[in-house]
Formats: structure tokens, C-alpha cells, sequence
């Protein structure tokens, strides 16, 4: 999918994914050759619990227009629990994050397993569109302080 | 600062037609710590990591990035090259640049920029990367297969022939599983628990094979080499140590009026029962929730009669806990419910009932001792009509979109059977598509239509309903010559989806086994590691992973065996290095960590640390890496910041958000 813009806008967007269900997820779309835009790039962690809220902070804070997390679904975490204690902090971070400057839009977690190549490939295409439509992070310019 | 190495791999034309590679390795080369960078048509090829084994000693190389598949894939084979070249195994990254990068993406610009970035990212974390050891763990020479029907039992005789002690856990009163339920298997005809009972039977007299039926696992901890399971072995009221199996009790039994799970529910059973005649152990179980002993204090007749003195109506559960070095899942399939499915009158009419339970009916040992007959009026049927893909290939949320597999081959066996056997019954197939790719399948089929005159039909039906006289009035479509049919049917046959048995996601939580959608097991790769799961040491087998046939499920079985042999032979196993590691100047000790860590891993010692000159002992989080497995959970729970995950750590994560935000 080819995302238009007058002025050129491409979104900087960090996918979190989880090595066991997502990050596999990702690899199943791409061997299923299901495209999404080339603004999303994938860090993998272990397990969506190791995704700290101050990394997502400090991609906001270096230029991110979105950040999106994956995970494996509610009960089928590989760690068991890890995903419960993401879903409790990534709530409660998301919530905040309206107050500092950056919209609840640019901010989502998904449960992708391993085998939703598909719908790994669809909530990206949704997110990026959604980032697209939201827009340059400006709220966030003030406190960002950028030196470009 | 690191010396850098990254490898650019062509993937053949997978990556180089839509990645810019020479504009890649150009690129890098004026990051930071990058000394050497080299594109190579494939870098996992033995050319391929000579080429990085020589740059390591060359350019003296204490990095390494590779730029290639995803790590899934050769993180390992990139790994074992550098330890080879006397680099620590773990100061290598890999970019995936071709799953999330030139497989998705059409534009070479985009996709040639995307690469530099991911490749940045790779040589940021790879900069913060420390050399790590792996540790070491025992192996408990010891499996357990969870499933007692052919894939269980296949996989443990397979993994006990080899010398390894094997336990079967099974939920049911007798191990057989669905297999024991058929009357003849295709494509040979041959009667099912002709082939079965023996392997039942071998099972049950292995040395190295100890089976728990009426047993289920309530929890599984530890990890691959050293899981700690418990098994519930629920009371079965009847001493097995006492038991002849004479059989005197279910006769007397009073309480009959219980459906027969075994021929699903077509007739009745006693309170006290073995599931079938074969049943191994042949030792029954009292239904407690049917008994009229337990419902009411007063009955004591199967204990009377019992010669043996077997009947123990104070048995309680029984909690076995036993350790293992693997876990085979061989939880097999059931048939979905067809509660939704109200257009085939299944609820209301005795006479339309499923592909399973016409093998009940056709078996000597079932409800109608083998005879073909209406269950309403007990009448033999002339007409009689199979419906393909009940809830298979189904696109809306009803039923399972993926193929049964299995449905189209055993409708053209029962088609032939009753056509062998009742050559005036006449007998309509609708269908959707046949599909019977397989050894000897095509022809079993085309012997179904050209030899026996099966009447295939290409269409669906849309309803099924009950007419005056007792019949059942099919309506359906003809596709092929594009005409409605309604047709009068005695017996009508659905060919209803399988679905993994409905427990398989309680223990897949359990296991921490990923599941897909339609709740059969994920294996650890679709092509290349098909019975293994991603869950170290958890196994796959039979229908638990997906439809499979007998055939294809004994040889899954073996192939499971085979993987869990090459586990148990192993006396000491590598422990994943990246666990999680406290600063111990920083820690005060306060357990938030312990908390969340779902392995138990941390604890706390008294340690004598020195902090700006002063010597004192405090109380500090201590972790057992043998134990962690390396979540992270707990590097966010601490509220000071000083729990860190070994190769995943804070540094090197924030270092990628800044090369990807860059």
C-alpha cells in the first residue's frame, strides 16, 4: 500500500514486537508478502513486558509520530504473564500520554500471535494510515526541542 | 567502542531485487564502529560465513551485523559462525531486511533506505552488546506424552523403544482415542481396532511405558530438561491393583440410563463402565455424577458382586508429581458442535446424525450391533445422503475456515462400505470440492463412484427437513448443471468439522505453547521444525497441531519421538544467556521484581557491597539464572531502574528506538 501526501508527510513509526507471537507474526507477513508501509520499523524484545514505557516516551521524544506495541494474545503470553503485566502498563502510560502531547491515536497495542500474518500486516497498514492522518507530532515540538 | 562487521546477504534475488545491497553496505560503512562491511549473494552458505569468519580475523572484528532473513531463522547459524572465529556468540544482531523489509516492499529507494535503517539499528545494539556465557542444565531422562489415543500411544512406544521412560497421560478411562471409536480405516478397509488394540496392547506392556488414564496434568512448571508436572488421577472408585476386569459389575449395575460417551451418545452405558471391550486398562471407573451409590448412599450392588473386593467408593483424587526432561502434546480433535448449524435438522431428527456417529453405528460394538438402521424407527434405510464441509471451509463465523482434511476420504469409505455390504441402499454425496491427495486416495475415490455408484453430487444443501411419512426431505443445489435437487433421504449423513479437543487451550496456557486462531498448536515452524512447538522442549503430535489423517499422524508421531530422543540424550543442555541482572550497588531490595517474575527465579541475599568507600551489607535481588527465562518483566517493575536484560538491555533498546527515530 502506497500512502499519498501532499507534503510528503512520512510518519516515523516503532512497532514493539514480541519475539514469540508477533515478531513471528511479522515474519509470516512477509513470507506471505503482505505488504504495509516502509515507515514502520520492528524492534524486537522478548516478550512484550520488557517493552518499557520510558522507550516508547523516548521515541516520541526523538521523533516518533507512533509507536505501536504487539504482543502475544491475553493467556497465550510464552512467559504466561508477560503480556497481562504490558496490557496494565501501556493503559496506564497511554492514558498519560494526551496530557503530555502526543494523541491517544498514535499509540496502540495489538495482540498478533504467530500465525496472524494477516493481521499483522492489516493493523499496520490501519496504524500507519491512522498516523498519516493524524499528522506531524507537532504538539510534541515545543518539548522535543529539536536542533534540525 | 565495538569493531564492527556487517554482512549484507543478496538472499539470491529475494533481497538484492528490491534492497539496494552496495547501497547498503556503502552506507554503513560511515556509521560509527562499522571497520568492515561486504555484501555476499548468501551469507549463510558455508561461502557465505567463511567470508565472515576471515573479516572477524582480518579486520579484527569484535561485532558482528548481519543484514539477512530474520533472526528466527539464522540468528543461530550467524551465532555458531562467529564461536567458530573465536567470537563470543552473542556480540552478533541480525537486520531483518528481507521478512520485514524486501518481501514487503515494492520500491527499491524505500526499501534500500528502510534497510540502512534497520541495519543502523542492528549496529547500535550490537555497539552495547556484552559478551555472554551460556550456562548449563540437566536433562531428566524422562518424557510425557499428554493423549492416550494413536499419536500418544505411537510417540511414547517410539520414545520407550529407544530406552527412555515414557508417561501417557490420558483424560479418559481408556487409551484408544478416536482411532478406537472408527470401524474401518482408508484407504485399505482394514478394521481399525485390528491395527489399534495391539499398539494399545504393546503400550500397556512396555517396560519403559507407564500410562495414567482417567488423569489429567493440572500444572506444568520448570522448563525444557527439567519440567515439574503434576498429574491429577482422578478416583475411579475401583482398586487397579484388585481388578480382574470380569466384567460382573457393569452387568448389575443398576443405573444404565447414562449416554455412552464412546458411541456418542447413541445408546446407554452403566454408572460403572469401561468405555469399550478393548479398553486398556480393562478396569472400569465408577461415574460418580451417574452412580446411584454416590447420588443417594444406598445401592453398594457392584461392590457386592465384586469378587475381587476392587470397589473403593472412599478413593480419593490422586496427585502424582513427576519430573520430565519433554512434553509431547497428542491432545487430538473432537467433532464441533452443530448447535449452530439448525438447517440440518440435526437436533431434531434421530436419523440425521454425524459422519462419527455412523462409524458407532457400522461397528459390531455399537448401539445397533453393526446394522445399518434408522435410529428413529429402527428400519434399514434406502436412501441415504452424505453432506460435506458441516462447518469445514465455512466463511462465515459459524464454523472453521480451514479444510477437515480427513472428510472427504471417510465419506467415500463409508459410502463403499454400505454400498459393499447393502448394494440396495442408494447413496448421495453433495459436495463442495473432493479433495483426496494421499497414497492410493484418488483411486479409493474413483472406486466409490465408478465400481460402487456413489452418487456424487457438486453443490451444497440448504436445509434438511422432516417430512410426514418420517423422511427427511433434503433440498440442495446441483451446481454443475445449475438446478435445485430435493431429494426424500432416510438417513442423512453430516460430514461436521474436527476442532482440537477443548481442553488443548488450558493446557496450551499451562505449557506457555503458542496456539493459532482455531486453537490447534503453533509448531515452531511451519515447514522446517513441523512438530516441534516454539516452546523449547514441548512437542508436537497428531491432530493438536492440525488435521491430519492415521498415516500422516503415526508419522508425526515418530517424528515427534525422534526429536524427543535427540533431547533426552543430551545430559547437559545450553541455558539461554539473556537473563535478567541487577546492578547490585543500585538494588535496595525492595521485591517488586519477585513479584512479577513468573519463574521464581529471584531471591534475595545478604551481600557486602562497597558504595563510595563504605562497606556495608545490604539485601539485594539475586537471580537464578538457571532458572529465569529472560521475559524482562521485572526490568520494568523496578521502580530504581537497576534490573536489565542481558542482550535485550535498556541501553541497547533506547540506542535502536534512536537509530530508527534518527
Amino acid at each position: 500500500m502506497q500512502i499519498e501526501s501532499k507534503e510528503e508527510f512520512r510518519p516515523k513509526i516503532v512497532a514493539f514486537c514480541c519475539n514469540w507471537c508477533s515478531y513471528a507474526g511479522a515474519d509470516l507477513a512477509g513470507s506471505s508478502r503482505l505488504a504495509y508501509p516502509a515507515d514502520i520499523k520492528i524492534i524486537r524484545v522478548p516478550c512484550s513486558c520488557r517493552v518499557n514505557p520510558l522507550f516508547i516516551l523516548r521515541a516520541f521524544e526523538k521523533g516518533a509520530d507512533g509507536v505501536i506495541m504487539c504482543g502475544c494474545h491475553p493467556g497465550d503470553c510464552h512467559y504466561t504473564t508477560g503480556n497481562f503485566y504490558a496490557r496494565r502498563r501501556m493503559t496506564l502510560l497511554f492514558s498519560m500520554l494526551d496530557y503530555l502531547g502526543v494523541e491517544n491515536g498514535r499509540t496502540r497495542v495489538e495482540w498478533v500471535s504467530a500465525a496472524e500474518g494477516a493481521k499483522f500486516s492489516a493493523t499496520m497498514n490501519e496504524f500507519a494510515e491512522k498516523i498519516q492522518s493524524l499528522g506531524r507530532n507537532v504538539r510534541l515540538e515545543d518539548i522535543r526541542c529539536r536542533k534540525e | 567502542m565495538q569493531r564492527i562487521g556487517v554482512f549484507v546477504c543478496h538472499c539470491g534475488s529475494n533481497i538484492a531485487a528490491t534492497v539496494d545491497v552496495k547501497k547498503v553496505v556503502e552506507m554503513v560503512k560511515q556509521e560509527p564502529g562499522v571497520v568492515h562491511a561486504e555484501d555476499y549473494q548468501y551469507m549463510c552458505s558455508e561461502a557465505g560465513q567463511s567470508r565472515v569468519a576471515a573479516a572477524i580475523r582480518e579486520h579484527g572484528l569484535t561485532g558482528l551485523v548481519i543484514c539477512s532473513c530474520s533472526p528466527r531463522m539464522h540468528e543461530t547459524t550467524f551465532r555458531k559462525c562467529a564461536e567458530k572465529a573465536g567470537l563470543n556468540p552473542y556480540m552478533v544482531e541480525i537486520a531483518n531486511i528481507r521478512e520485514q523489509c524486501s518481501w514487503i516492499h515494492k520500491d527499491v529507494e524505500e526499501a534500500t533506505k528502510k534497510a540502512v535503517i534497520l541495519a543502523r539499528a542492528a549496529i547500535a545494539k550490537v555497539d552495547r552488546d556484552a559478551p555472554l556465557q551460556q550456562g548449563e542444565s540437566v536433562v531428566t531422562k524422562r518424557a510425557l506424552v499428554i493423549g492416550g489415543g494413536i499419536a500418544g500411544i505411537q510417540t511414547a512406544l517410539d520414545i520407550a523403544d529407544a530406552g527412555y521412560k515414557v508417561d501417557i497421560v490420558e483424560k479418559s478411562p481408556s487409551i484408544g482415542g478416536r482411532m478406537s471409536q472408527l470401524d474401518k480405516t482408508f484407504p485399505t478397509l482394514d478394521c481399525s481396532a485390528c491395527i489399534l488394540t495391539p499398539k494399545m496392547v504393546e503400550a500397556s506392556a512396555h517396560e519403559n511405558i507407564t500410562i495414567y488414564t482417567y488423569s489429567e496434568v493440572e500444572k506444568v512448571t520448570g522448563f525444557v530438561g527439567d519440567f515439574t508436572v503434576d498429574i491429577r488421577k482422578k478416583a475411579r472408585s475401583v482398586d487397579m491393583s484388585k481388578c480382574t476386569g470380569c466384567g460382573v459389575c457393569q452387568e448389575k449395575c443398576p443405573s444404565k440410563k447414562t449416554p455412552n460417551e464412546f458411541n456418542r451418545g447413541l445408546n446407554t452405558r452403566s454408572a460403572i463402565y469401561t468405555p469399550f471391550a478393548q479398553a486398556i486398562p480393562n478396569v472400569p471407573v465408577i461415574d460418580r455424577e451417574h452412580c446411584i451409590k454416590f447420588k443417594t448412599g444406598k445401592c453398594g450392588v457392584c461392590s457386592k458382586v465384586c469378587q475381587a473386593g476392587a470397589i473403593d467408593y472412599d478413593q480419593k483424587d490422586e496427585i502424582i508429581t513427576e519430573k520430565y526432561g519433554a512434553i509431547v502434546v497428542a491432545t487430538g480433535f473432537d467433532m464441533i458442535k452443530l448447535d449452530k448449524y439448525g438447517e440440518y435438522s440435526y437436533q431434531e431428527s434421530p436419523d440425521v446424525i454425524t459422519s462419527l456417529e455412523l462409524e458407532r453405528i457400522m461397528n459390531a460394538a455399537g448401539p445397533t450391533k453393526g446394522h445399518l438402521e434408522r435410529l428413529s424407527d429402527h428400519k434399514p434405510p434406502k436412501e441415504m445422503v452424505f453432506i460435506q464441509c458441516v462447518g469445514s471451509r465455512c466463511s462465515d463465523k459459524r464454523g472453521k475456515s480451514y479444510c477437515s482434511k480427513i472428510c472427504c476420504m471417510y465419506t467415500a469409505k463409508q459410502a463403499i462400505l454400505i454400498r459393499d455390504k447393502y448394494p440396495d441402499v442408494n447413496v448421495t454425496v453433495f459436495y463442495i470440492d473432493v479433495r483426496t491427495p494421499g497414497k492410493n486416495f484418488d483411486e479409493f475415490y474413483r472406486r466409490a463412484v465408478e465400481e460402487y455408484g456413489v452418487d456424487y453430487i457438486k453443490g451444497q444443501v440448504g436445509k434438511v427437513s422432516q417430512t410426514g411419512d418420517g423422511k427427511l426431505l433434503v433440498q440442495g443445489v446441483d451446481l454443475l448443471d445449475q438446478k435445485r435437487i430435493l431429494k426424500k433421504a432416510d438417513m442423512v449423513v453430516l460430514a461436521a468439522a474436527i476442532e482440537p479437543n477443548e481442553d488443548a487451550r488450558k493446557l496450551a496456557t499451562m505449557l506457555t505453547a503458542s496456539m493459532d486462531t482455531n486453537d490447534f498448536f503453533t509448531e515452531a515452524h511451519p515447514k522446517l521444525r513441523p512438530v516441534e512447538s516454539p516452546t523449547a522442549g514441548v512437542f508436537l503430535s497428531g491432530v493438536a497441531q492440525g488435521p491430519k489423517d492415521i498415516p500422516e499422524t503415526v508419522a508425526q508421531a515418530g517424528a515427534a519421538a525422534v526429536k524427543v530422543i535427540g533431547l533426552l540424550a543430551k545430559d547437559k543442555l545450553k541455558t539461554n544467556p539473556c537473563t535478567a541482572k541487577p546492578d547490585e550497588l543500585l538494588c535496595n531490595g525492595c521485591s517488586v521484581c519477585a513479584n512479577v517474575c513468573p519463574y521464581g527465579a529471584i531471591s534475595y541475599i545478604e551481600k557486602e557491597v562497597r558504595d563510595h568507600g563504605i562497606r556495608e551489607v545490604r539485601r539485594i535481588a539475586s537471580v537464578n539464572s538457571a532458572l529465569c527465562q529472560g521475559c524482562g518483566a521485572c526490568t520494568v517493575a523496578c521502580p530504581s531502574g537497576v534490573m536489565d536484560l542481558q542482550g535485550f538491555s535498556n541501553r541497547q533498546i533506547i540506542a535502536e528506538v534512536d537509530a530508527i527515530c534518527k
